[in-house]
């Protein structure tokens, strides 16, 4: 339980007052996104932190010990130099460019119904790109000189790009996640005011850059958003593009493909769009945002996703066929599809390829609780495919025939599973600092919806405020059966909310300081 | 690659010289037209003017039928190889140092007056991995750290030989493109190293080496006697954890007069530390030959010439032996 204190007198500061349906969809919006951050955490809240935290605090641990006894205790050996750290490095950076790219193309095709899914998606990119640039650390045999990348310069090595990549992306998402949060942290500092967290309200203050609302400050921010939502996605693509090249600009077979670069650019989609489905419906639960983020929203990203497995089905093929063809160096093909990365293999064709497409296909699942399942599928079977990518072509043997082999250990296991929980602790302790979902965004589209859905989300959000009020919310019920929806201006795209959710949900939602 | 079938003392004894008129290219006597035009290009700027003269040589011979026997691997040969170096036999450095690290090296060193290199002759060897235990002991080596390693392979009879495989220390090394923070380098004698203080242990090197030549310092409880002397690139003696390591010639061995460790255990004589400079190579056994002609008459080859990496390590093919069908068979 937590304690809210946001009355609706502050949730509607700064709000258009004339338009009571509006003025509704505001007050869910604001409430919604604002109480994570407000108030004491629940009890849940505070038992998954500690949880994840210990796993994050044993992944130090053991990185502690790799650095005092050698990559050895990973597991690696001359004939296995890369394995675990370089594919979650690939994994993580990965799955933050699905994160950034569906923001992105939302952003730029004008998509309405995008506004739930962006704080989301560009925090999953923020927290995960980060987490991706971090495990370079383990990966190296001696990590504190890592300054010496840009002090001893070779512009002729790929891992002098592959850093150079990164960090632009690690800029660019920071920036891609800052710029639509302005207008939100000044409205977060309207809302809770001064005397909640007095050093966040100052923080928030700097970081709005006096944002007021007013029609040139939109039309700046809105130009900036497009320019770097435009940039972002050929950024990204030379990221993965660059980090692809630093196996395929070796001469080893299996790595040195011109469908590398492709190759990865869309296992990170891939991987990543799954991603935001996962994240979005934990969320959607978690902190009980079932009526802003609809099976509607679930399916499309599902959609998505199944259209990027074919394409990377395809590619995967594309890259074994012209080498097990000709068999000049079937090795590595021989060893993935029925040798000792079998296993692995095959459990990316079917839970990273065939059981995402079936969920989609078949109506009875391509549900939430469905396509959540096969997208944490993807997000796992894409991690294993990148070890079928690295690990055949490391141990295979360039002279001779004796292979090499990796094992896990529990080092290299703890360290990725502390990648694992890092991710949603980064979230859950970004969304205690900013709000979950773009309010700003959020009431835009709410002014753009139709009639009829605003009218429903009204309907709903006197049923919250009514249901929540005994729950200690703190919502004072002042409102009405919002039947004054005036606001069915024609805009409507039909893209948006109350697809029958809403209804349902509304009681859930209200029990709602889980967080 | 042809198979040669030759008899291997003959061309071990320097005394016996077949007299043919493109014996040793080194010394200017060009066979060929091509070989004659191709030597007056600059000899600066190694690595580049190596792949172009090595790629205009092949043209040159291909379009000169006279000359042409086999196939395109036949002219990456030492043949083809010798018609391309510089007329006058200058090796001042022009494979060149090439990194940061040798930057500095250059500027306290003289010229160099040796080019090392080395030739193993595949005939003799009878893998009794003299060589590996020889390099370990010397360089405080773990089991696994085989930086003379010999591969069994098998030759096109179906008999299976051996392959001792040093670092090929490349003239146009991939290990030292791809470091990062140039922490490979290339020393002005040719041979390729690595600084373990600044190695940050990327393993960029391992993935780029076509031929396995690098071992890595994977783990901390290796344990060393003490020791007179700091350790060194060239004798990287304790080795650093979390660094990259690889053979380095026993680059001080040679600059004292000695035999590397690898050649002189080995047994047989297989292993030659060479000198392109002086033109001597010098085995185990005290066989002293003239390098270019013990080259060019057993029409030695590279390992993996396809790879672009100009090894400065050659092979003497015994009966049957074939290096390209093994670079194939491997994967
Ligand atoms: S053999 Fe490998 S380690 Fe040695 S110089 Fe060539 S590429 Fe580098
Ligand atoms: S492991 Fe060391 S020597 Fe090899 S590329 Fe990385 S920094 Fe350079």
């Amino acid at each position: 339980m937590k304690e809210t204190n946001i009355n609706e007198t502050a949730l509607l500061t700064g709000t258009d007052q004339r338009n009571s349906a509006k003025e509704r969809w505001s007050v869910e919006v604001r409430s919604a996104a604002v109480r994570p951050m407000s108030g004491r955490t629940s009890m849940r809240w505070r038992l998954a932190v500690g949880v994840l935290s210990l796993i994050v605090l044993a992944g130090i641990g053991a990185w502690i010990y790799q650095l005092k006894h050698g990559l050895g205790s990973a597991g690696y050996n001359d004939q296995a130099f890369w394995a675990v750290y370089i594919v979650d490095v690939i994994a993580f950076i990965g799955v933050s460019y699905g994160g950034a790219v569906i923001s992105a193309i939302l952003r730029l095709t004008g998509q309405s119904w995008r506004a739930p899914l962006t704080r989301l998606a560009e925090g999953t990119a923020l927290v995960t790109v980060v987490i991706g640039a971090l495990f370079i650390f383990p990966h190296l045999g001696r990590p504190e000189r890592f300054w010496e990348i840009l002090v001893y310069v070779n512009t002729s090595s790929p891992l002098f790009w592959d850093f150079v990549a990164i960090g632009t992306y690690v800029m660019a998402t920071m920036i891609f996640f800052y710029l639509p949060l302005i207008p939100d942290l000044a409205i977060v500092n309207r809302i809770l005011g001064q005397e909640d967290k007095p050093m966040r309200y100052r923080i928030f203050k700097a970081l709005s850059l006096r944002w007021m609302g007013n029609e040139r400050q939109r039309r700046l921010l809105h130009g900036v958003m497009s320019l770097v939502a435009l940039i972002i996605v050929p950024l990204a693509v030379s990221v993965h593009s660059v980090l692809s090249w630093a196996f395929a600009t070796t001469s080893r077979p299996g790595w040195s493909e011109t469908v590398l670069p492709p190759y990865f650019v869309i296992a990170a989609l891939y991987s990543g769009t799954a991603l935001v489905i996962v994240v979005a419906s934990a969320f959607r639960k978690g902190y009980n945002l079932q009526r802003f983020i609809t099976k509607r929203h679930i399916v499309r990203l599902g959609y998505f996703m199944a259209a990027l497995g074919l394409v990377y089905a395809y590619l995967t093929l594309a890259d074994m066929m012209t080498d097990g063809y000709t068999g000049i160096t079937t090795g590595w093909i021989s060893q993935t599809v029925t040798g000792r990365y079998a296993i692995a293999f095959w459990f990316y064709v079917l839970v990273g390829e065939v059981l995402p497409l079936v969920v989609v296909a078949v109506k009875r699942f391509r549900n939430i609780p469905g396509l959540t399942i096969a997208s944490l599928g993807v997000v796992i079977a894409l991690w294993v495919k990148r070890i079928v990518i690295v690990l055949p072509p490391v141990t295979q043997p360039l002279i001779g025939n004796q292979w090499g082999s990796y094992h896990f250990t529990w080092v290299s296991l703890t360290i990725t599973l502390a990648g694992v929980a890092a991710i949603p602790l980064g979230l859950m302790l970004l969304f205690r600092v900013v709000p979950v979902m773009s309010i700003d965004e959020m009431e835009e589209m709410g002014e753009l919806g139709s009639a009829e859905q605003v009218s429903e989300h009204t309907l709903v959000a006197s049923e919250l405020l009514s249901v929540g009020a005994p729950n200690g919310n703190g919502h004072s019920n002042g409102h009405g059966n919002g039947n004054g929806h005036g606001n069915g201006n024609g805009h409507g795209n039909g893209n948006g909310h109350g697809n029958g959710n809403g209804h349902g949900n509304a009681a859930r939602v209200s029990e709602g300081e889980v967080q | 690659m042809r198979k040669l079938s030759r008899n291997k003392q003959a061309s071990v004894e320097p005394n016996l010289i077949t007299q043919d008129s493109c014996a040793s290219s080194l010394d200017g006597q060009n066979c060929q037209v091509t070989s004659a035009a191709l030597a007056k290009e600059p000899v600066d700027e190694g690595e580049k003017e190596f792949s172009r003269r090595r790629f205009l040589s092949m043209f040159g011979a291909a379009a000169g039928a006279a000359a042409v026997i086999g196939s395109g691997i036949e002219l990456l040969s030492y043949r083809a190889y010798a018609q391309g170096l510089p007329k006058t036999n200058n090796w001042s450095g022009d494979g060149g140092m090439t990194g940061s690290g040798a930057a500095d090296m250059a500027s306290t060193e003289a010229p160099p007056t040796h080019q090392w290199a080395m030739v193993i002759d595949l005939g003799m060897c009878n893998g009794c991995q003299s060589c590996p235990a020889a390099c370990q002991k010397a360089h405080y080596l773990t089991p696994d750290q085989t930086w003379m390693k010999v591969f069994t392979l098998t030759d096109n009879d179906g008999q299976t030989y051996s392959l001792p495989r040093p670092c090929m220390q490349c003239e146009n090394p991939p290990c030292l493109h791809v470091c990062p923070v140039h922490a490979t380098f290339r020393q002005d004698q040719g041979v390729v190293l690595v600084n373990q203080d600044r190695c940050i242990g990327c393993r960029m090197c391992m993935a780029a080496c076509p031929y396995e030549a690098r071992y890595f310092n994977w783990n901390s409880n290796v344990s060393y006697p003490p020791l007179p002397v700091a350790s060194t690139p060239e004798f990287p003696v304790p080795q650093k954890l979390g660094t990259v390591g690889k053979c380095t010639f026993c680059v001080g061995n040679l600059n004292h007069g000695l035999l590397s460790e690898c050649a002189a255990g080995c047994p047989m004589g297989a292993i030659y530390n060479g000198d392109l400079k002086t033109d001597v190579a010098v085995n185990s056994l005290g066989s002293t030959v003239k390098l270019s002609k013990f080259l060019y008459d057993n029409n030695a080859v590279t390992y993996k010439p396809e790879q672009n990496t100009h090894p400065r390590v050659w092979y003497i093919l015994g009966h049957g032996q074939d290096l390209a069908a093994n670079a194939a068979s491997a994967s």
